[in-house]
């Protein structure tokens, strides 16, 4: 019974997972549930192991620790299992010589799930000239391809790793708008795990949130949880910093002032009548955790 | 039809940005009784919000009395939210602006006046 609400509602979950080269560890101990029909932020410093745990969930890579369920099933290369699941990689791998009509008549042959109408007019609509070698395309409309190509497939889960990285800022609001429409498309049907640096442009499109940091899955939740669970505290200088009621994860001090981003413990805390309660926005939230992931790696 | 904004720097949650939005276009006229809100693809394609939180922003607003929606047909503005009668919002706005005066006659600055305000509204 529990694994039928599970495989309902959970899309991905991954258990300790790490992966090892030699001996250096890309991923470790990596606990993470991205619940079904969210679209959630993959982020964390570079090296934290995002492209690896992607690479992980479609089976590009076998785990040297720990399991994922993707989809309720093991990752493998079985087509039965690809045909859910849309990937796209950092590089955006087209053939550059190839025009985008051609692309698309690959992937109809290849899939038998393809929606070529959907893919076509949604490329039309961002005018892509359909009949040009993809290698001369802009960097926004190669990316805009690779993601039509990745949602024809109809896919129950679409992996993109840092697919806005190299975008100018319009080509990346355009690309997370379309983004955005395939999700309301999809009602619900669709989960979308996204690796970006960009912390404000994910804030608007995921509503999920997970956090590598140090070898360690540090935040895994929804945006709007993380947000209320996370403040700010500003108050004098000299005064006992901690309590009972939050953890600290940053804490900056000047002449006269204590600013400390702290994660309650208590949801009912309220702070002595001397230090302010402000809300954290969810960039200063995830840099306080990454500073604090990077001061304890150079600790170590 | 109107245009949402969504502002990634300002800190204020995307869905509260959006019913804060709506609100202010109710209040100001540009959205009337009767009128129909965006689709939900209408407003995530203008501000590249998950779908979601425009779903979360119409329930709010539709618990707050402002819209109802309609099944298969669309939000549909309700009520204007409680504005005072035009004669009461004059007389307010007079002694409103008297006290803006007297303010900056004892040398308050605009800011100082605004911090005032503020803080005596939360009072």
């Amino acid at each position: 019974m529990d694994n039928v609400a599970a495989k309902t509602t959970t899309a991905i979950q991954a258990t300790d997972l790490g992966k090892r080269y030699g001996s250096f560890w890309a991923l470790k101990d990596c606990n993470i549930v991205v619940p079904r029909g969210s679209v959630t932020a993959l982020v964390g410093p570079n090296g934290a192991g995002k492209t690896t745990l992607l690479k992980l969930l479609v089976d590009l890579s076998s785990p040297s620790a720990g399991s994922a369920t993707v989809l309720g099933m093991t990752p493998n290369q079985s087509s039965g299992y690809l045909s859910e699941i849309g990937y796209l990689a950092q590089e955006i791998p087209l053939y550059s010589q190839m025009t985008v009509e051609k692309h698309l008549a690959m992937g109809a042959h290849l899939d038998t799930n393809w929606d070529n109408g959907l893919a076509v007019s949604r490329l039309k609509e961002l005018k892509i000239p359909m009949g040009r070698p993809v290698g001369k395309l802009s960097g926004g409309q190669r990316a805009q391809v690779g993601l039509a190509l990745a949602l024809a497939k109809k896919p129950k889960l679409l992996l993109l790793d840092e697919p806005v990285a190299a975008l100018d800022p319009l080509a990346r609001v355009e690309f997370l708008t379309s983004l955005a429409q395939a999700a309301t498309d999809a009602g619900g049907e669709l989960t979308v795990v996204m690796s970006s640096h960009l912390l404000a442009d994910l804030e608007r499109v995921c509503d999920h949130l997970i956090l590598l940091a140090a070898g360690e899955t540090q935040l895994c939740d929804s945006i709007e949880h993380i947000i209320a669970t996370h403040k700010l505290l500003v108050g004098p200088r000299n005064e006992a910093t901690s309590s009972p009621g939050y953890s600290i994860i940053k804490e900056t001090h000047a002449v006269n002032e204590t600013n400390l981003l702290v994660r309650l413990n208590d949801k009912n805390f309220r702070s002595s009548s001397r230090w302010h309660v402000h809300d954290a926005n969810i960039e200063d939230i995830v840099l306080a955790y990454m500073e604090q992931a990077k001061q304890e790696g150079d600790e170590r | 039809m109107i245009i949402l904004r969504i502002n990634t720097r300002s800190g204020v949650p995307p869905y509260l940005q959006i019913v804060q939005q709506i609100k202010h276009d109710i209040r100001l006229g540009l959205l009337k009784k009767g009128d129909k809100l965006p689709t939900v693809k209408e407003a995530v394609t203008m501000t590249a919000v998950n779908p979601n939180t425009v779903f979360k922003a119409y329930r709010e607003l539709e618990h707050q009395g402002l819209v109802k929606g309609q099944p298969g047909i669309g939000v549909f503005v309700l009520n204007n939210p409680d504005t005072p009668p035009a004669d009461a919002q004059a007389r307010l706005t007079a002694d409103l602006t008297r006290w803006i005066q007297e303010a900056r006659k004892l040398g308050l600055d605009d800011e100082a006046t605004e911090a005032l305000f503020h803080i005596t509204l939360r009072k």
